[in-house]
């Protein structure tokens, strides 16, 4: 393999328990201190040992945060892992492992080179060193110095007994060893040229940016129950909350964890729901009671195909129309659905002040594909971090649904003034005891929903890429912008852009506007029903001619929406 | 001691029926509350829904009166937010034995700082006469119509098994007595489970308050530190004996939530008052340096 790439895509495979997402994190680490951008999601089945799972990497000379079909390394670690990504093979594939493992799986014309990492590992003492030694060899195949690799097995096994400290050492050193006679004698000849700003970016999972986000808003109270894909919520804020004074509670189920946000809310806290669709479905009566309380909260709402079970770690956008029409009754909600890590982080903690400034729940909309995929990015802007609550102390007479001219009534807290803060999941007068005077009812029924004017102004105008007035629009939201965008350069025809919603509802007022400008607008979304395309034309009242939808639980890839583009735009 | 009509909210529409154990059970929490000199300020009452749900609607008080079976993980959240509030959830039986069983399981295992009243009628009312899962077998509603044949669900002797750190059961139609559990369960570092029996008048005609008074009686020379005499006391009634009322059960070693997940250690302030730490943040961030 000798060509020169902008970045080159290294595919690991092998059955769950194997540790390849061990390695998947220490290539991560070790080539981005070697300075170079770095990309990395997962693909993997919902059980804890065997079947089969992959990780796919972009290493690049120049910034990578899409996902690619193209494969052009892949290190197989067990029998069937070259058949698992078989349709992603081609002439320019180079597969590394041990030959005899695979002689059944390899296609004719592709080229095999034999390692084995288990027996390298195997002489060093134990054959668990073999994920080490896989380490190693790409870290010499991608030209990182050694003692980059060397510093990284101490800080990871900083801690453990000397005997591994070592081992671990030897099984780097003899790793890298393997890696370089491989670059010698020109088997594998990667050129990348590092890129000095790299160092100084963060990398993380998406999961961890929309924690990130959490944090700088305020959030100080989680109460979830473990579902994939949004359990790494749960885990960032339980391994880092302390510190922050968050209270993280493991709940019984997500109706008691979205009614611990609401205690929290009403008691002056900021608290977080997280789950998936089916821990939300559970969680609709008490999002119903957020909107009758009109209380804050914010739910991160991490999807993963339905129904019911459906594909547990496996991406989809398949419920927006859930996050729209969820809850009984009517009342306003905002969706916010960040497209980038960036976008996680200030998406996270937009959603803490919106739902305090606005009384009103809020949706961060995430998926599996944005929760579990890494890359480096410009840290985190913490310039003007600070938390602007919305609540006000009571006197004396306070009626916490006062009917007030803007339409939002001061919402107070208890032991914090004079006033009683009464709420009632019945329909209630200004105080908040229960009522049913039905002219009452209808002048509480609109001042409820009369909040949705307040996010409506606040709406978050879509993105335009590159430029506006294009002929043909790709529209998107959430997690598929910079696939999307990637396409686009691939493309490359002038008269080809993007829209991107990373608020999905409310929609901004200059929606219809921007969309009307194109011809062509095509709805690229992750689900079947083309639920984003719907909403716009109720909400917006805009035609989508075209769709590009997927359905089959993986995210999209790069080539996938050039070929699809290809067919629309002819 | 405070005045107790403190808590009197005023002139109300009170949607009791005539007679219910209801009214007596306000009037000996709002004496309780005062003889402690809790102030209304610092009182946060969580319902759920149910004619006894409706209570925090008839004091002078903050309430949280949200969904039906969840007052639990609410008066949870509030407690651990914010420990200078006095928390009170307070619900009917099919409120909190019935659509809110799992959380009453866990909310004990948590051991929280608050009271959970349970006021058991043994019947549903404001669905109008339904068997709830404390009704005895035999009873008969119109869904029900030859009688219930599932177990009582006994509250008191699974409150025991999961090692709750309070548990009393007592009858609204003794008052002072119920005054005085109320009283200690209110003090209580911790999870406190008072079960009150009382009667509904209009839909349970079997057990009435003269039902109550001779399928009852006080405990005596009852050591609540005992777990196991405990919970031999607490199935009692299904071995055929009557209903015990008092303190069945306290243990004074447990650790309450606040305290065992150290919320409350550097910093005593609630979380209202606290703002994020951006130097924290930003020290965060640099660990994703790589």
């Amino acid at each position: 393999m000798k060509t020169e790439h902008k970045d080159y895509s290294v595919v690991l495979v092998g059955p769950a328990g194997m540790g390849i997402q061990t390695v998947e994190q220490a290539l991560v680490k070790i080539l981005k201190s070697a300075g170079y951008h770095i990309f990395a999601t997962k693909e993997y089945m919902s059980r804890v040992r065997g079947g089969m799972n992959s990780t796919s990497l972009r290493v690049g000379a120049v910034p990578v945060s899409a996902p690619v079909e193209r494969i052009d390394l892949l290190l197989a670690l067990a029998p069937g892992g070259v058949d698992h990504v078989s349709e992603r093979i081609s002439s320019s594939t180079v597969i590394l492992g041990e030959k005899e493992q695979f002689e059944q799986e390899i296609p004719a014309g592709i080229r095999m080179i034999d390692v084995s990492f288990e027996r390298i590992a195997s002489a060093i003492g134990n054959k668990l060193y073999s994920n080490t030694v896989a380490v190693g060899l790409l870290g010499a195949v991608f030209h990182v110095e050694e003692a980059i690799l060397e510093d990284f097995v101490l800080k990871r096994f900083a801690g453990k007994e000397q005997k591994v400290v070592e081992e671990n050492k030897k099984a780097i050193q003899a790793g890298f060893e393997q890696g370089l006679r491989l670059v010698q004698s020109g088997l594998l000849d990667i050129r990348l040229q590092p890129d000095q700003r790299v160092k100084n970016q963060i990398v993380m999972e998406g999961i961890e940016a929309v924690g990130f986000g959490a944090l700088a808003g305020g959030c100080n109270f989680i109460g979830a129950y473990p579902m994939s894909p949004s359990t790494g919520l749960l885990t960032f804020l339980a391994k880092h909350g302390k510190r922050f004074g968050v209270v993280v509670e493991q709940a019984e189920d997500e109706i008691a964890a979205i009614h611990m946000a609401l205690g929290a809310w009403y008691a002056g806290a900021r608290g977080i729901a997280s789950t998936s669709g089916g821990g939300f479905a559970l969680m609709t009566e008490g999002f119903s009671l957020a909107g009758m309380l009109e209380s804050p909260l914010v739910i991160h709402l991490a999807q993963r195909p339905g129904p019911a079970t459906g594909l547990p770690t496996r991406t989809e956008q398949a419920d927006l129309d859930l996050a729209l029409y969820a809850g009984h009754g009517e009342f306003p909600r905002a969706i916010l659905a960040p497209g980038n890590l960036q976008q996680a982080f200030e998406l996270t903690r937009h959603a803490f002040d919106l739902a305090d400034r606005c009384q009103v729940p809020v949706f961060v909309l995430t998926d599996q594909y944005l929760a579990d995929t890494y890359y480096n990015t410009e840290p985190f802007d913490l310039s003007d971090i600070r938390v602007n609550h919305h609540f006000v102390e009571t006197q004396e007479g306070y009626l916490r649904f006062a009917l007030t001219e803007s339409g939002l009534s001061p919402r107070g807290i208890p032991g914090f003034g004079r006033g009683f803060v009464a709420v009632d999941s019945d329909e209630h007068d200004e105080f908040g005891r229960i009522t049913e005077d039905l002219n009452f009812r209808t002048r509480m029924v609109e001042k409820r929903r009369g909040k949705e004017k307040f996010l409506i102004e606040q709406a978050m105008a879509p993105t335009v890429w590159p430029s506006p007035k294009k002929e043909h629009l790709v529209v998107c939201w959430g997690s598929t912008l910079p696939i999307v965008q990637e396409a686009l350069e691939v493309l490359g025809r002038e008269d080809a852009g993007l829209v991107h919603f990373l608020q999905v509802f409310p929609l901004h007022p200059s929606t219809a506007e921007i969309l009307a400008q194109a011809r062509t607008r095509i709805c690229l979304e992750g689900n079947a029903g083309g639920q984003f395309a719907r909403l716009l034309k109720a909400y917006a009242d805009v035609e989508i001619t075209h769709r590009i939808l997927k359905y089959n639980g993986a995210a999209f890839t790069v080539e996938e929406i050039v070929r699809r583009l290809k067919e629309i735009l002819k | 001691m405070l005045d107790e009509k403190v808590f009197y909210p005023g002139k109300l529409d009170i949607a009791w029926c005539p007679g219910c154990g209801n009214y007596g059970i306000l009037r000996v929490l709002q004496k309780a509350l005062a003889e402690l000199g809790i102030e209304p300020h610092n009182l946060v009452m969580v319902s759920g829904i149910g004619q006894a749900a409706k209570l925090p609607h008839y004091f002078n008080c903050h309430y949280f009166n949200g969904l039906h079976g969840r007052a639990l993980p609410a008066a949870f959240a509030i407690s651990a937010v914010n420990p200078n509030l006095t928390v009170i959830a307070e619900s009917g039986d099919g409120d909190m034995y019935g659509e809110g069983g799992n959380h009453f399981l866990h909310t004990i295992r948590r051991n929280p700082n608050i009271t959970n009243i349970v006021h058991n009628n043994m019947v549903y009312g404001l669905t109008k006469g339904q068997a709830s899962p404390t009704s005895r077998r035999g009873f008969k509603t119109p869904v029900q119509p030859a009688g219930v044949i599932n177990e009582p669900f006994n509250p008191l002797a699974v409150a025991i098994a999961l090692d709750a750190s309070f548990v009393a059961r007592t009858f609204i139609g003794e008052a002072e007595r119920t005054k005085e559990i109320l009283k200690h369960a209110i003090r209580h570092p911790g999870y406190a489970l008072v079960d009150i029996l009382q009667p509904c008048v209009t839909f349970n005609k079997v057990n009435t308050y003269q039902w109550f008074k001779e399928n009852t009686y006080w405990l005596e020379d009852h050591n609540p530190l005992d777990r196991r005499a405990a919970f031999s006391r607490a199935i009692e009634e299904s071995e055929g004996g009557k209903l015990p009322l008092g303190i069945f059960y306290i243990n004074p070693n447990k650790v309450p939530y606040n305290q065992a997940a150290g919320l409350y250690e550097t910093d005593a302030r609630p979380l209202f008052q606290r703002s994020v730490d951006r130097e924290k943040l930003k020290e965060l961030l640099q660990s994703y340096l790589g």
